[in-house]
């Protein structure tokens, strides 16, 4: 149980940001999870929207460079140690975790946090196992 | 491929050079005799027609500079009355006061005969319909291709510049078989086709390009994306427009239309000439014009003379790919630059577009080269090792080629200026 993460290409001068967040905006997408890096010269945005196509086709006719990942939205317990155990459990079976970023919203007593490992499906099926909870494409685009 | 005019072009080299001293005496004492400038210039140096003899005897002339052409503005260089002139073109003045180009009726036959060689030499036929996408007006590029390739007898659309998707609606419609433009507008035409999704509905075979120098690896990523040959032409203004030299389907350097123009190159710092095949500025002189003879013009254009023999037969004098206008040069922290340097590098780069920009600034005493690249491959978005290292490989190619730092930036795509005539990517904010 996977989701689809879009990446934009963002230049790093003043304006870009707000400018790309402006279209999203007019255009009633809601990033309903947000990361932004930087380097000195240019950052990556990455986020969860519910209507992930709709969303390729405006930023890429925009003229934005863009590209869909997998990516997995766990719902991890909102206490103490929460995130450390799923941490733990990817640990494990070896697999990495490239980054993570949490999600605008909680769901419940579960904070929602977005990863992207390098062995996708292996991790979704020890997840699974372990009993830990993910969020569908399909739950995205209800969120 | 065809010869246009096989008696000249394939000449033997003693016969050319006939040719060429009975017509440089000619061209000397018209200058001489109608144009104050070189009138006086010659007396100066002590100088008469006469004293021509030989071919080398034109090193005893002095050279004539752009600045000097310009204050001649607009026709003191006429060497004809004006009633004999019938066409007067001009430089765009971008860099100052424009320099004009007259022409008798003579000087059009001339100019469409250079013309209808080097464009057989890129292999344009009659039975090609040749788009020509230069902007008509004072600028030499469009007349002038434009009544050669009608000598040819191609049949000639005549667009002009701009409006760049009814470029591409035209050349599917009508069927172009031949493209001339500026090579950077060429690939504007070639991205925008691919956008438009129509590349594979035109039938370009042929791109005659000029009017701007390009790489060969500008050439070759051209040729890649419209599957067509291309050939690159040179000329300028001062000495007729284009016309002066064109490269044949061998490309081994652009044959010298030497029955019409001399070429010397030149140390330009000391103003010596230097021996054949040597790299230099290259200095022209005008063989056959009628209205506005150009005696030993400084070109500012960087470039080596080839002899050694082509395969496509002619024998004439080729010019390397120009390297640059010594004008275009820039110096960075003392390292001679030249901007066709720098597109060698970045054209064929995997993931980045053929547009750049190059930014000179100066801080703190320093100069600073900055180089902007449109970032194309999204897949390369997954990582930020993965642009890191793209950002990396560039600024190392460019470190191996400069010998100087440069700093890479990534924008998005279709941000950087596309141009319709010539281009300028470079911006010296010193």
């Amino acid at each position: 149980m996977h989701v689809k993460q879009i990446s934009v290409f963002i230049e790093n001068t003043p304006g870009k940001l707000a400018a790309f967040t402006k279209l999203l905006g007019e255009n009633g997408i809601d990033l309903v999870s947000l990361s932004v890096a930087d380097t000195t010269n240019f950052g990556i945005l990455r986020g969860i929207v519910a209507d992930y196509e709709r969303a390729v086709q405006l930023i890429a006719d925009n003229g934005y460079t863009v590209k869909l990942t997998d990516v997995l939205a766990v719902k991890v317990p909102d206490t103490p140690g929460g995130l450390a155990q799923v941490l733990d459990v990817l640990a494990e079976n070896n697999i990495v975790v490239e980054y993570l970023y949490s999600f605008v919203r909680s769901a419940g007593n579960h904070a929602l946090i977005i990863f992207r490992v390098d062995q996708l499906e292996e991790a979704e099926v020890i997840l699974e196992k372990a009993g830990v909870q993910m969020l569908s494409q399909q739950e995205v685009r209800g969120l | 491929m065809a010869i246009w005019n096989p008696a000249v072009e394939c000449a033997k080299r003693s016969d050319i050079e006939k040719i060429q001293l009975e017509r440089l005496k000619w061209s000397v004492q018209q200058a001489y005799d109608n144009v104050p400038m070189y009138r006086e210039k010659m007396e100066k140096a002590g100088v008469k027609p006469s004293d021509i003899k030989t071919l080398k005897d034109i090193q005893k002339i002095p050279l004539t500079s752009k600045l000097e052409l310009r204050e001649q503005y607009p026709f003191k260089l006429l060497a004809v009355p004006m009633k004999q002139v019938v066409r007067i073109h001009a430089s765009s003045g971008t860099t100052g006061q424009p320099i004009t180009g007259c022409y008798t009726k003579g000087d059009l036959e001339t100019w469409a005969e250079c013309i209808a060689r080097i464009a057989t030499a890129g292999g344009v036929t009659d039975e090609d319909i040749a788009q020509i996408s230069f902007g008509y007006g004072m600028f030499t590029g469009a007349f002038g291709l434009h009544y050669g390739l009608e000598k040819i007898g191609a049949s000639i659309i005549p667009i002009s510049s701009g409006n760049t998707e009814r470029q591409i609606n035209i050349m599917r419609d009508f069927g172009s078989t031949a493209l001339i433009a500026t090579p950077s507008y060429a690939m504007y035409l070639a991205e925008t086709a691919q956008k438009m999704d129509m590349l594979k509905d035109i039938k370009l075979r042929v791109g005659l390009f000029g009017a701007e120098a390009s790489t060969y690896e500008m050439q070759k990523e051209l040729e890649q994306r419209f599957g067509i040959l291309v050939t690159e032409n040179y000329g300028l203004t001062e000495v007729m427009g284009p016309g002066v030299s064109g490269e044949c389907e061998y490309k081994t350097g652009m044959h010298i239309n030497e029955d019409c123009f001399l070429a010397e190159i030149i140390d330009p710092d000391t103003e010596e000439v230097l021996p054949l095949g040597e790299q230099g500025e290259l200095v022209l002189t005008t063989l056959a014009k009628e209205a506005q003879p150009a005696i030993r013009y400084r070109t500012r254009d960087i470039t080596r003379l080839i002899e050694e023999p082509c395969p496509c037969g002619r024998t004439s004098l080729r010019m390397e790919k120009i390297k640059g206008r010594s004008d275009d040069m820039l110096i960075i922290r003392g390292v001679n630059v030249f901007p066709s340097q720098i597109e060698s590098v970045l054209i064929g780069q995997q993931g980045i577009g053929p547009h750049y920009e190059i930014v000179v600034t100066r801080e703190n005493y320093t100069d600073h080269l900055q180089v902007k690249v449109e970032l194309v491959d999204a897949s390369l978005l997954d990582r930020y090792g993965e642009l890191e290292a793209l950002q990396r490989k560039i600024r190392n190619d460019l470190h191996t080629v400069l010998q100087l730092g440069v700093e890479v930036t990534l924008v998005s795509p279709n941000t950087l200026k596309r141009f319709e005539g010539k281009a300028k990517r470079v911006t010296d904010l010193r």
